[in-house]
């Protein structure tokens, strides 16, 4: 997907997809979701290199969400791309689903990495960076983590390293949504000013509007030149993004979505696409 | 595989051992990595390891990190070899083990070196006795506690590529000389180090080497005492288990560790379930570490040749 309409078409697409899965079970973890919504459909839209018949295929990009509740935005995504039956949407968190309500690369077809207790993506992307990196391969490694994620220490021990051993295949997106499960990060834990954050760690570092394709379809295309840094890019979000009544709430990291926000929610993001694919 | 136990060290020091199995096994499979936490000077990997920086990471003093890169390693298509000591190779990184690794089924081994009194004069800070009863929650480990040299060369090199987390508590420095060099010890399997019909002594670690001189001693009081090497804690050898405590119909564990969580505790749950047995432990009880010469804690643990003995005459009492 090259056009930007697209992306921003597959972005509406995931985040219809996100809610279909967290309707059926009744509630789920919304606001992560729909949060980062726009960076997932710019990664599989145009700047990941995958498979959906060969989801192990060794030098294929990968994806970490170290902010594993967000599950639902990256079953959308894969169920969109032909990675499982869309259908399968509707089993999230049912016994016996391939969709846990944390992700599960042992589950889910296309899930690079398990994920769930908070910071431990990190380290696991670190490694699998610096791994491909040793075995040749000119893949590269995405890891998207949470702004409240970064309360736990693991998350700058896994940044020291990947600055250390010079992981230029590491691509770090921070998904600075400014709420966390007890209300507003400047309220329960402030973590300071992440770009000064990840450039005093060595990373080459940017800051966009995460909720704009184009803005971080920009900043990750800089992230194709390699070279001896990790890329962190900032992305300043909206928790609950494309979804008004969510974004609105301050207390969104999980919600019920009942039958009728799901009708009213969805046939509005389907009218932004109607509009978007003309 | 050959018992050649006299009572005296094996020359080798163990850490020397690792120093050199580590490179060698590096040097045979492409796949095998190494990770340590700022502690490689301590095993003399560093001089191998400065020469091959793309097969010996060095992680710095951030453990948790480094599991989770080792985990990151093996989904790569790596086999990591993780080593600290003991205490940040189970306690400061557990949950990391746990989930990055055991639960995403990203194989990998771990060596916590200096288990229990073995860590000296690094004292209590660095003293696990807990590190065994840790890993034997996670489902699927393999947890093995080393008798010497010979056996850590050999299930170092099963562990490359046995499934699951794999972890390994070794003493850096010398042990009593048990096995003849070049022997394989099958992981899971126990190994009879000295037949008995009296009581069965089950041990680990540096507690075989006492517990094969209270065999001695017991013998010179007329106890028939048998020693049953059960290296492999887990998966623990139940049938041995069984087979000896009904034979002999009174059972001592011995190990290096808290009588919680550890030996005593997987061969009780074994007797319980399969044959109860009249049973006593030489083990730390409930309590931390300190600092001394190893001579001088396992006196003040109750971990030595005598209290194995005296051990078994309490439990020959309840037979």
């Amino acid at each position: 997907m090259e056009n930007m309409n697209e992306i921003k078409a597959f972005a509406a697409k995931i985040r219809i997809a996100a809610i279909e899965a967290i309707h059926a079970i009744g509630q789920g973890h919304i606001g992560g979701a729909l949060s980062m919504a726009d960076a997932l459909a710019v990664l599989y839209g145009r700047e990941m290199r995958y498979d959906p018949k060969n989801p192990k295929w060794p030098d294929r990009d990968k994806l970490v969400v170290s902010k594993g509740h967000a599950g639902p935005a990256v079953y959308g995504t894969l169920a969109l791309l032909g990675f499982f039956p869309y259908e399968q949407l509707k089993t999230m968190n049912r016994p016996h689903t391939n969709l846990p309500s944390h992700c599960d690369r042992n589950k889910t077809p296309g899930v690079d990495m398990t994920t769930g207790s908070l910071g431990q993506g990190t380290s696991l992307a670190a490694g699998m960076a610096l791994g491909d990196k040793l075995k040749g391969r000119d893949n590269r490694v995405f890891l998207i983590v949470g702004d409240g994620e970064s309360n736990e220490g693991q998350v700058w021990e896994a940044f020291a390293f990947a600055a250390a051993k010079k992981l230029g295949n590491l691509v770090v997106l921070l998904d600075w949504n400014k709420r966390q499960l007890d209300g507003w990060t400047k309220d329960v834990y402030p973590m300071g000013d992440y770009v000064a954050k990840f450039e005093a760690f060595g990373f080459d570092t940017v800051k966009v509007d995460g909720n704009d394709v184009e803005a971080v379809a920009a900043a990750l295309e800089r992230t194709r030149a390699g070279g001896d840094k990790p890329y962190a890019i900032v992305l300043d979000t909206v928790k609950g993004a494309g979804v008004a009544e969510v974004a609105e709430k301050t207390m969104n990291h999980s919600l019920p979505v009942s039958d009728e926000q799901y009708e009213r929610w969805t046939a509005q993001l389907r009218a932004e696409i109607e509009a978007l694919e003309g | 595989m050959k018992i050649v136990y006299d009572g005296t060290l094996d020359p080798r020091q163990c850490k020397a051992v690792l120093g050199e199995t580590i490179p060698a096994m590096a040097a045979e499979d492409p796949d095998v990595i190494y990770l340590d936490a700022d502690l490689m000077n301590c095993i003399g990997t560093a001089k191998w390891a400065a020469e091959h920086p793309e097969r010996a990471i060095n992680c710095g003093i951030a453990e948790a990190n480094m599991v989770g890169v080792a985990a990151g390693l093996a989904a790569a298509g790596f086999k990591p070899i993780v080593h600290t000591f003991g205490p940040f190779a189970s306690r400061r990184c557990f949950d990391q083990v746990f989930l990055s690794a055991g639960y995403a089924k990203n194989d990998i081994t771990i060596i916590g070196t200096d288990p229990g009194v073995t860590a000296t004069l690094n004292g209590g800070t660095h003293m696990p006795f807990e590190d065994v009863g840790i890993y034997r929650t996670l489902p699927g480990a393999t947890v093995i506690d080393v008798t010497d040299p010979t056996m850590l060369i050999s299930v170092l090199r099963q562990c490359k590529d046995r499934p699951g987390v794999k972890y390994i508590r070794v003493g850096r420095k010398q042990y009593a000389r048990v096995y003849a060099d070049g022997s394989e010890l099958p992981i899971g399997k126990a190994v009879t180090l000295r037949e008995g019909t009296d009581v069965v002594i089950f041990a680990v670690g540096i507690m075989i080497h006492e517990a094969m001189q209270a065999a001695i001693e017991l013998e010179k009081e007329g106890v028939s005492a048998a020693v049953v090497d059960m290296f492999t804690i887990k998966p623990l050898d139940v049938e041995a288990v069984v087979d000896w405590a009904k034979k002999c119909g009174a059972v001592v564990v011995a190990e290096n560790h808290n009588r919680n969580g550890g030996l005593y505790s997987a061969v009780s749950e074994v007797l319980a379930e399969r044959c109860p047995t009249p049973a006593a432990v030489v083990a730390v009880e409930d309590e931390f570490g300190e600092v001394g010469p190893q001579g001088y804690l396992q006196e003040r643990f109750g971990l030595t040749a005598a209290h194995v003995a005296e051990a078994a005459r309490s439990v020959l009492k309840r037979k």
